[in-house]
């Protein structure tokens, strides 16, 4: 329900916030993303480089590293997933608790990268878990993390409480954890989240 | 019987049979002249046309500071008679190696001590490196 400007203005200077639930809601949460603290590889580097003084990730209220997916608010897959360590980040992902959110760094994570041809890589982390937003680059920079740090958080804001995922019956599934099989993973890829493109 | 030796530039290599192969590991080992103390290399190369599998060691000799050269065994394509013997009971650092190459290539070490895949998953079955591999991604294009 929009709030009239004036009056709003007029009880600010009174020192009176007026403003929808949903609108401190979501502006607390997308201001306390925090990270679950994992590398896979070269882009974890620059994760860390994110977090480090020079670009401080802090500012934008992300710099809680939790070594435990239960404590964990948002999945920073940082490079290469390979067929072996699928089943862990999976396994990582459906332990976190809800709302979670995932960001696929570099173009290992998003597709496998150069590696896409290979016998051991996954192409793509978006084949087992749901991404909210990939970056390009190899490695992407601390910038561009930051940008999709921000591009979250502009997904965050828009969100409604009323239609959240998360409080809908039903809804907390587990995805599937592929198992390493004789050829190649089982099942190689997750039909909720992600199918063959069409030709 | 004499090795095959070859040499290309600065490197000199020796091709020896499957049975001569330990014996004369053990010769470069230890003879005071040539004291090839330190295998840095074990891998493997697929000869798909000439149907064979051809393991290459390349040894150092840290005391005389001399090397590398290269020492190569061949065995067959077909995965129940590519075995050659292990040289891990020679120079103790080629363990890990031979591991590596019978996981990518199905070369099979005799007289390994712990003949395992170690970079594969232990569920997998084939061996990646060779040419007749082919990848899983490459069945999914075609569909």
């Amino acid at each position: 329900m929009p709030v009239d400007p004036n009056l709003q203005s007029e009880l600010q200077k009174q020192g009176v916030f007026v403003m929808p639930v949903e609108f401190l809601y979501n502006w607390s949460r997308k201001s306390s993303i925090w990270p679950v603290q994992f590398g896979l590889a070269c882009c974890a580097i620059e994760m860390i480089a994110a977090a480090a003084a020079r670009h401080d990730i802090a500012r934008f209220g992300a710099e809680v590293f939790r070594a435990s997916p239960r404590q964990a608010d948002l999945m920073i897959v940082s490079g290469t997933v390979t067929k072996k360590m699928a089943p862990q980040v999976v396994r990582l992902y459906n332990q976190m608790p809800e709302p979670k959110y995932v960001i696929a760094m570099g173009a290992c994570a998003i597709s496998g990268g150069p590696f896409k041809d290979g016998y051991n890589v996954l192409k793509g982390v978006d084949r087992y878990i749901p991404v909210d937003v990939h970056i390009p680059g190899c490695p992407p920079r601390p910038e561009a993390l930051l940008h999709a740090l921000m591009t979250l958080q502009d997904k965050i804001s828009k969100q409604h409480l009323n239609e959240a995922r998360w409080y809908d019956k039903g809804s907390l599934a587990e995805y599937t954890v592929p198992e390493c099989g004789a050829h190649d993973l089982e099942p190689p890829f997750n039909p909720e989240v992600w199918e063959l493109p069409k030709k | 019987m004499i090795p095959t030796v070859e040499q290309v530039r600065a490197m000199t290599s020796l091709l020896v049979e499957r049975e001569e192969l330990l014996a004369v590991a053990k010769f470069l080992k230890t003879d005071p002249q040539l004291q090839f103390d330190f295998c840095s290399c074990v891998t493997a190369v697929d000869y798909l046309k000439q149907d064979c599998i051809e393991v290459v060691y390349h040894l150092y000799s840290v005391a005389l500071k001399h090397g590398p050269i290269a020492l190569k065994v061949r065995a067959p394509r077909a995965l129940d008679q590519c075995r050659v013997p292990s040289l891990t009971p020679v120079w103790r650092g080629c363990e890990f190696q031979e591991r590596e190459a019978f996981d990518l290539y199905g070369v099979k070490f005799d007289g390994h001590p712990d003949l395992r895949r170690i970079l594969m998953w232990d569920e997998f079955v084939d061996h990646p490196m060779r040419k007749d591999y082919v990848p899983p991604s490459a069945m999914e294009a075609k569909k």
